[in-house]
């Protein structure tokens, strides 16, 4: 089966002559049909760039990438009748309604909502008691809702979100991801884009993306196997001296703050005893050293440092 | 830490017609505390905060900052806090000098004060090289950096930080934490929110609120013990799935 996304190194560069910042090093993957694929990365890592760039709206500088076998440059036409794209910021008509926004993406695309009904009928319903509502006075959750079934009204094979959970609270960045699911048991192929690392594990693949590059690329059980350091989670009574003690010790390759305890990377394998000697001489009485799993954030920063 | 009070608030109320945003709120925090203040969206997170700044007048309840009445010293309060979130917090076309001169000028601090924290502020960031630059073409990590170390930089007592860790990466994320103990450690108070419950394990107390009330407060230990969860985000889960309202 050929793939729903083909890039090879591709290359952006924005600026001016002088002053040029390049946005994406030579950026290499494939996507997978009816795939959910994450590119996890901080802001400026080049997601937006690589999203514009896949949906026809931005030229590369170097490189090539197909979608559903089509060129992005020669068959920009066809590709945008196969698929939806929704962008990080709020992109629909303000002054329409919500039943407008969604008529007007319809008949731009030459359907109606009646005939892709039951692509969106789980989310529209959410917002259905809002339909006559201006779309600039939906709720953020809600304008998310009406911007992803706008996106899914011609039925597209592929699905662009670009950061759909930026700024939205806990609760309804695991609705959202539930939606996502649904979607992808229909066999749409999805490509989201994240900064937040905890939502790796919800994709089943995923690029680590950082200053251009993609770091890593595999399933986020492939991406954790691949942290090959022991790693030991440490929390006392006293956790800022315990840091600094962390810090001075020859033995810990790299060490930070991980919610409730420190995360401590360790140089060698078999070091626990001696980690625990080492910080038994300064730190409390209520001194606690487990070896923990490494999380795709772990990976992340570990990766970045190399 | 002292247990001097740098806010106060009680039965703090906010309505716009008969929409009750805050919800007859009360807590204190103490100096050079770091009290995160969690919420999901719409539970009222930023209507409580801009009262707090004096930027918007509550309808009924008390509250202090740093001593002042937030209503009727609004500009004294204003003058004592620093500000800094996610959506604005630096000029782009201004250069990372001019940045810290305006910002500083504004509150109005001598020549003197200012050239000498000047290069105390970019050598602490390692921003020797970059202070003639404009600051769009600093990466994101840095801006947000330099932007909580020019909200400080006239020595507030309190700074009040709405979300300013997101879309950072995860090492200049911890990076960004390091600073804000380094301020409380030197007595400044931390009123900071944040999507990243990770984050919520680093304040000293947390309070989240849900449907414009505070629905639970302590340290995040005791928070994990109460509701039986073994991190933040499952109290956080708990909790906001209460909620009966949404959105903004």
């Amino acid at each position: 089966m050929k793939p729903a996304v083909t890039a090879k190194n591709i290359v952006k560069f924005y600026g001016t002559k002088n002053n040029k910042i390049q946005a994406l090093r030579s950026i290499s993957f494939e996507v997978g049909k009816g795939e959910l694929f994450g590119i996890i990365g901080p802001d400026g890592a080049g997601k937006t760039s690589l999203f514009r760039i896949l949906t026809t709206l931005l030229l590369a500088d170097e490189g090539e990438a197909t979608i559903d076998s089509f060129d992005v440059v020669k068959d920009y036409k066809e590709i945008r009748k196969r698929v939806g794209y929704m962008p990080g910021r709020f992109s629909l008509y303000q002054d329409l309604t919500v039943a407008e926004n969604l008529e007007f993406f319809a008949t731009i695309f030459n359907t109606s909502i009646e005939k892709n009904y039951d692509l969106i009928k789980d989310i529209y319903v959410q917002i259905e008691p809002f339909k006559k509502r201006r779309a600039g006075k939906l709720s953020g959750g809600m304008k998310q809702k009406l911007a992803l079934c706008c996106a899914l009204i011609h039925s597209p094979l592929i699905l662009f979100l670009d950061e759909p959970t930026t700024g939205v609270d806990a609760v309804s960045r695991k609705e959202f991801w539930e939606m996502l699911k649904k979607l992808k048991q229909q066999g749409i192929t999805i490509l989201v884009s994240t900064p937040y690392m905890d939502e790796a594990g919800k994709c089943d693949r995923v690029a680590l993306m950082q200053s251009g590059k993609i770091m890593s690329i595999d399933t986020p059980d492939g991406i954790i196997e691949k942290f090959e350091k022991d790693l030991f989670a440490v929390r006392s009574s006293k956790m800022l001296s315990l840091l600094n003690d962390l810090k001075n010790f020859e033995e810990v390759e790299d060490t930070y703050f991980f919610g409730a305890y420190h995360h401590v990377v360790m140089k060698h394998k078999n070091k626990e005893d001696m980690l625990k000697n080492y910080l038994l001489k300064y730190a409390a009485d209520d001194l606690e050293i487990k070896a923990v799993r490494p999380n795709i954030e772990d990976c992340f920063m570990s990766l970045m440092k190399n | 830490m002292s247990t001097e009070k740098a806010i106060t608030v009680d039965h703090l109320t906010k309505k716009f017609g008969d929409f009750t945003a805050v919800d007859g709120i009360s807590f204190e925090v103490n100096k050079s505390e770091i009290f995160g203040f969690l919420g999901a969206n719409g539970a009222g997170k930023t209507t409580a905060m801009r009262m707090l700044c004096g930027l918007s007048k509550p309808t009924s309840g008390k509250a202090t900052v740093a001593g002042f009445d937030v209503y009727h010293q609004t500009e004294s309060i204003k003058k004592n806090i620093g500000y800094m979130s996610q959506k604005f917090s630096l000029y782009e076309d201004l250069t990372v000098k001019e940045n810290i001169r305006f910002y500083a000028g504004i509150y109005g601090k001598s020549d003197e004060f200012i050239k000498e924290k000047t290069s105390f502020v970019l050598k602490n960031l390692h921003l020797e090289n970059e202070a003639g630059k404009l600051v769009k073409s600093l990466p994101l990590g840095w801006k947000q950096k330099l932007a909580f170390s020019v909200a400080i930089f006239h020595e507030p007592g309190i700074v009040f930080l709405d979300e300013p860790t997101g879309g950072v990466d995860p090492v200049t994320r911890r990076e960004f934490w390091n600073m804000i103990y380094q301020a409380a450690d030197s007595g400044i108070t931390i009123f900071v929110t944040t999507h990243y419950m990770d984050e919520a394990e680093y304040c000293n107390r947390v309070c989240i609120m849900v449907d414009g009330r505070i629905e639970a407060m302590d340290t995040p230990q005791q928070l994990k013990k109460t509701y039986t969860a073994a991190s933040m985000d499952e109290v956080f889960l708990k909790l906001a799935r209460k909620a009966l309202r949404s959105g903004e």
